[in-house]
């Protein structure tokens, strides 16, 4: 029998603030020594009063705007009790019954194929501490406690790992255009947990659920899913039963191993927050919240094909991260048709990306500015330098901030296509490797690059390859050898 | 309607409270009386009343996002019942 998988996602995304969601203590627990960011409404003292983040909110409702969400006018905080120290009230304020949007979609595109992602909320609440387990007992830093935190759900829409991961990234890439999520999984900013079940294809009831949890990177959600999809298929394949359980990825065995059951429904007793008066979303305001929305990847991917012909897997690359897109746009832009959107492109995708993950700081903080890298371009395009030498310049450039001219001046590396001059190196190689030479006028045509790469090596890189090889496919005729490969 | 005492016991474990066997039957009898006395508003008749979640009339009170100072971690960490180094420190917990 065939089977097909059920996923649904649940992402955490911590809000980007400056303050903590109900209190006025710094977001920014990262870098702060353990429990300084703290304060009686976060420490959950008695007779505090939280006050909601109007930025954490506005930031939830672009969110959910950018999901094709519906903002209903109407939401509220509730109360989740369970007992554990990273909560310091013995309940988490997070949204129940109304959450903040609910039912948009996101469209994925995988291996060709555009799904559709329904999602089913996105809410706020409030992060936990953090707890580091010591022998003999846990240590609690609250710094963290009470940052702002977004929970976006989708519905059951998603069939396969490589969904699962498409779904993720292009949630990131939003995530991170709008500006209200570092998208950064490894530090936790970002955390994912996916529900996973398997049924025969075509059922219209659902298998049985596991919860997977512990994906600490886009890599392990993707591998931590297909396990569990083969693991519950190969049960099913035996006749056996899934269990409800929670399971856990182990990164260092490349499977997931059974955290906990779930035969006990949770019971997080919810009630409405009672310090927290509701909130009445009015139509002007979720209007003035949609002016801020950006142009988001996916209409940037489609303008970059359409308005200027770029490979779709090159603007996949080039839409993927805001700052990269606006550099590529200012970039296309400082070029004014004087220099092809797709040469642009290349050079960024080959090039400038690289350079910019080198540096630090990447793209944003690089000294090379659009119409620099423009300049550069426009030299090896008018055959003032060769594509090996821009290269080397463009490096330079993410180096010192010098500009490309420059740096060609002052090292002289104005590509050499004097026919003379080229001549005269081409003859003094072929008498300095009488080896090769023999070689080649005895059938060897391999060897002809190898001549091509000695010349490119004395001159630095900067011989025009095609009088090069054009002058040494001449020079080898003339000493009797075979009609040289045309490059 | 009267409280079952196994409603009782999972009320007890999830707050976490150890009870004795006569705490468990007088809690019964005083939640049931408690839940009795709730249950007289349902005679009254709310077809037309939306419902609500709070009796606070106030709606939208938000604050600026603006950082505010913290508490000294000297005061933060006064009444931690155990504290090692700068941290609250407190029995092992399973990993989850």
């Amino acid at each position: 029998m065939e089977y097909e998988a059920v996923i649904g996602m649940e992402v955490h995304a911590q809000v980007i603030t400056a303050s903590k969601m109900f209190c006025g203590c710094s977001a920014d627990y990262a870098s702060a020594p353990p429990n300084t960011h703290t304060c009686p409404v976060c420490l959950g003292m008695p007779g505090v009063l939280p006050v909601a983040n109007q930025a954490a909110i506005e930031a939830t409702i672009l969110t959910g705007l950018a999901l094709n969400c519906e903002i209903p006018p109407f939401s509220k905080f509730d109360r989740k009790n369970y007992p554990y120290p990273d909560l310091p009230k013995g309940y988490q304020i997070s949204q129940y019954d109304y959450p903040l949007c609910i039912n948009g979609y996101l469209d994925i595109s995988v291996g060709g194929q555009q799904r559709r992602i329904r999602i089913r909320r996105v809410h706020l609440e409030e992060d936990t501490a953090k707890l580091m387990h010591v022998p003999g007992g846990s240590l609690i830093d609250f710094n963290r406690a009470g940052v702002p935190l977004m929970e976006i759900v989708t519905e059951a829409d998603i069939r396969s790992a490589e969904e699962a991961y498409a779904y993720l990234v292009e949630l990131r890439s939003i995530l991170r255009y709008l500006g209200v999520n570092t998208g950064n999984m490894e530090e936790g900013a970002m955390r994912c947990e996916a529900n996973v079940s398997v049924r025969p294809k075509g059922a219209q009831e659902f298998g049985t659920k596991v919860e997977v949890k512990n994906l600490n990177s886009f890599r392990s959600v993707r591998l931590a899913i297909a396990y569990e999809i083969e693991r519950q298929t190969r049960l099913l394949e035996r006749g056996e039963r899934v269990h409800q359980v929670t399971m856990g990825w182990d990164e260092e065995r490349l499977q997931t191993v059974f955290q906990r059951s779930k035969e006990y429904a949770e019971d997080y007793r919810y009630f409405p927050e009672p310090d927290l008066p509701p909130l009445e979303l009015s139509r002007e305001w979720v209007e003035v919240i949609r002016r801020r929305l950006p142009e988001l990847p996916a209409a940037k991917r489609a303008r970059f094909i359409a308005q200027w012909g770029i490979k779709p897997e090159d603007a996949e690359i080039l839409a993927a991260d805001r700052a990269v897109a606006e550099y590529f746009e200012a970039a296309v832009g400082a070029a004014n048709g004087v220099v092809a959107p797709q040469t642009v492109a290349n050079w960024m995708v080959v090039e400038v990306l690289r350079l910019a993950r080198e540096a630090e700081g990447g793209l944003e903080a690089a000294r090379v500015l659009p119409k620099d890298l423009v300049a550069l371009i426009q030299m090896v395009a008018e055959g003032a330098i060769t594509q090996t030498v821009g290269k080397e310049v463009l490096a330079e450039m993410f180096a010192t901030g010098a500009k490309a001219e420059e740096i060609v001046e002052r090292r002289g590396l104005r590509q050499i296509s004097d026919a003379d001059a080229l001549r005269r190196m081409v003859e003094e190689v072929l008498a300095q490797n009488p080896g090769p030479l023999q070689q080649y006028l005895e059938g060897k045509q391999t060897v002809f690059a190898f001549f091509v790469g000695q010349i490119m090596r004395a001159t630095r890189g900067k011989a025009n390859p095609h009088i090069v090889s054009a002058l040494l496919r001449e020079e080898l005729e003339k000493r009797g050898g075979p009609a040289a490969p045309t490059p | 309607m009267p409280l079952s005492r196994e409603q009782v016991l999972h009320i007890a474990e999830l707050a976490k409270l150890g009870l004795s066997e006569q705490e468990v039957e007088r809690f019964t009898e005083q939640l049931s009386e408690i839940l009795a006395y709730a249950e007289r508003l349902n005679a009254l008749d709310t077809e037309a009343i939306s419902p609500m979640a709070q009796a606070i009339i106030q709606r939208n009170v938000t604050r600026d996002d603006v950082v505010q100072p913290s508490l000294p971690v000297e005061e933060v960490l006064a009444n931690a019942p155990q504290r090692q180094d700068d941290f609250f420190r407190v029995k092992p917990i399973l990993e989850e």
